[in-house]
């Protein structure tokens, strides 16, 4: 109990802090704001283009590629939000030598790595996305309880895949001290996850779902938002989650012992 | 009771080579070749709890990997090491709220909030009560005289009030053991001499173990009373500094400008010769002969500048070293 009050009191300290440290440049949201809505009008386009042929792409309904592309938004934003500031700066920190300091802290290193900061310019995303998903998937038919609940534990499931993935190449940095190229390979390639996985040809279809895992992070949750997904899909879901967060748990017990600390 | 306690430490890293240039990074690409570098060579020592101990040696000489070890931060590749009764690698909880680091290079205040902040979250992730906490805070910003400084973003500190905000942070929960690399590095004179101020009352108010690295001899000898001088990872010598000055204190530093150039075998029968670049020389000299060779000097050269001094402290451990060297291969020296 005194343990959970302890990671509880200190993720509040860090979220206070970072939150008045990004405020001290607001000028972040205004940008933010234009981004997220000219991303969103661009991939709208896109899909309008997509359907201006006929009446559904790969299987998929208008208002079923819009709940995808919700879904993606939404990922997106919780990436800009916690994801991005705190895993982009592992290698920062294993370069100057400032894990150090993390590393001499009476707390799980991991957790302090993962949740250091948080940045409140992913919310207009989070905004927009919850938005898009709401009106979208009620207009292809109201979810039931049960349904949202699923699609609730998925989006959560794709979330932990996301983490894992990107914690695992940032921490490859205690071997290879630059690998900031391919953490931006990672967050580019998700870029493929705002389309429904089967409006890809074959052979990306496999790769976005074994090798990248592109189709657990939008498809398979909204396919259970939209009653149409199969219980083995969510099931495989759930378990590359818990793989993947295990995973990296291992690799980062492991590569504590190879961290050789950045000479002074 | 000892507090730290080594024996036979050692550390190795095995690093791989690779010839220079293009041609040397295809082959470095195809076939690694690796070498196993000794870092640290089974040393031993013991400090009792209270003490102010200096840790002296040359760039490269293993300072830096045994502190490393000390803190946990990596693991020894043999030998035993207990800090405040724990295998420090281990890096439980209890081990970590008792020791500290301070890096004079790095820091862990947030750049762009007031330090306060980052105290805050300290006192956070080390489990201090906020009363207890702000306690804390007020006790030590007296001591280290800062006030108002506190609540300025820490990117708008001087330097000397950003390493006094360092180690409040890092002192904030009362650890027992200090581990201080270089804290004085970059600082002006008065930022130096407060910091050692602070330093020395902290360890006799609180009975805190400190072992501190610097380059600058000015620390060293304000306040450590025993040193440990390591060099290519060997421990060289564990005793008082007044002994150690004793071996070191043979030689004074002379620096010369000169009206003319000169070829450096001009200067060979004057002293160790540390440094010759133009008109610039810079010689180390036996203390007893000081004045004879300093008047013959004057004599031979046209000399524009004359400055005698106490040498850095790495060329007195490197006439040291030579003079053990050659004594070893059985040289006059």
């Amino acid at each position: 109990m005194a343990s959970w009050r302890h990671y509880g009191r200190s993720l509040r300290s860090f979220w206070s802090t970072s939150l008045a440290a990004e405020l001290e440049y607001p000028l972040n949201a205004v940008i933010e704001l234009v981004s997220v809505f000219g991303n969103l009008a661009g991939s709208l386009f896109v899909l309008q283009l997509l359907f201006a042929g006929g009446s559904s792409l790969g299987g998929w309904s208008w208002n079923g590629a819009l709940v995808v592309l919700g879904l993606y938004t939404l990922l997106d934003g919780i990436t800009t939000c916690l994801l991005q500031p705190n895993l982009s700066r592992i290698v920062n920190h294993v370069q100057t030598g400032t894990l150090d300091y993390v590393l001499l802290k009476p707390i799980d290193s991991q957790f302090w790595l993962s949740t250091r900061t948080v940045s409140p310019w992913g919310l207009p995303a989070i905004g927009a996305a919850l938005g898009l998903i709401a009106w979208a998937s009620s207009r292809a038919g109201v979810p039931s309880p049960a349904l949202l609940l699923l699609a609730l534990a998925l989006v959560l499931a794709s979330l932990v895949i996301l983490y894992s993935l990107w914690f695992v190449l940032a921490a490859l940095s205690i071997w290879f001290v630059k690998v900031w190229n391919a953490t931006e390979v990672l967050r580019q390639t998700l870029v493929a996850g705002r389309y429904p996985v089967s409006a890809y040809p074959p052979a990306l279809r496999l790769v976005f779902t074994f090798v990248l895992p592109v189709a657990f992070l939008t498809t398979v949750p909204a396919e259970a938002l939209l009653g149409r997904g199969s219980l083995a899909w969510a099931g495989g879901s759930l378990l590359a989650a818990i793989l993947c967060f295990g995973g990296s748990r291992l690799l980062w017990l492991h590569a504590q012992r190879f961290y050789t600390s950045a000479s002074s | 009771m000892t507090i730290i306690q080594a024996r036979n430490l050692s550390k190795s890293y095995r690093i791989s080579e690779k010839q220079p240039g293009l041609a040397g990074s295809l082959r470095h690409l195809v076939r690694r070749v690796h070498r196993d570098v000794v870092a640290v060579d089974q040393i031993s020592f013991s400090i009792e709890p209270g003490e102010f101990v200096g840790f002296l040696g040359p760039n490269g000489a293993g300072k830096t990997t045994t502190l490393k070890m000390l803190t946990g931060l990596i693991h020894p590749s043999g030998g035993e090491l207990e800090v405040a009764g724990h295998q420090p690698w281990r890096r439980q909880a209890r081990f970590l709220r008792q020791i500290t680091l301070v890096m004079g290079n790095r820091q862990q205040l947030i750049w762009d909030l007031p330090a306060l902040d980052s105290l805050q979250v300290n006192a956070a992730v080390y489990g201090l009560e906020p009363v207890a906490a702000a306690r804390r805070i007020r006790e030590l910003a007296e001591m280290l005289e800062l006030g108002p400084e506190l609540q300025r973003p820490v990117r708008k500190l001087s330097l000397g009030q950003r390493m006094k905000a360092e180690l409040l942070a890092a002192l904030l929960h009362s650890p027992s053991v200090l581990f201080l690399d270089e804290p004085t590095l970059g600082l002006d004179v008065n930022a130096r001499v407060r910091v050692r101020d602070f330093l020395a009352d902290y360890n006799r108010q609180t009975g805190a173990t400190v072992l501190l690295t610097s380059h600058d001899m000015g620390d060293i000898t304000a306040l450590c009373p025993r040193v440990l001088l390591i060099h290519e990872g060997q421990l060289f010598h564990d005793g008082s500094l007044a002994l150690l000055t004793q071996r070191l204190a043979p030689c004074r530093q002379v620096r010369l400008e000169l009206a003319d150039l000169h070829p450096s075998e001009a200067f060979a029968g004057f002293g160790q010769i540390e440094e010759h670049h133009g008109h610039l020389l810079r010689l180390l000299v036996p203390r007893d002969q000081l004045t004879e060779r300093v008047a013959a000097l004057l004599e031979r050269f046209s000399v524009l500048d004359l400055e005698v001094g106490d040498p850095p402290i790495e060329d007195l451990i490197g006439v040291l070293f030579r003079s053990r060297d050659a004594a070893a291969r059985g040289d006059s020296p």
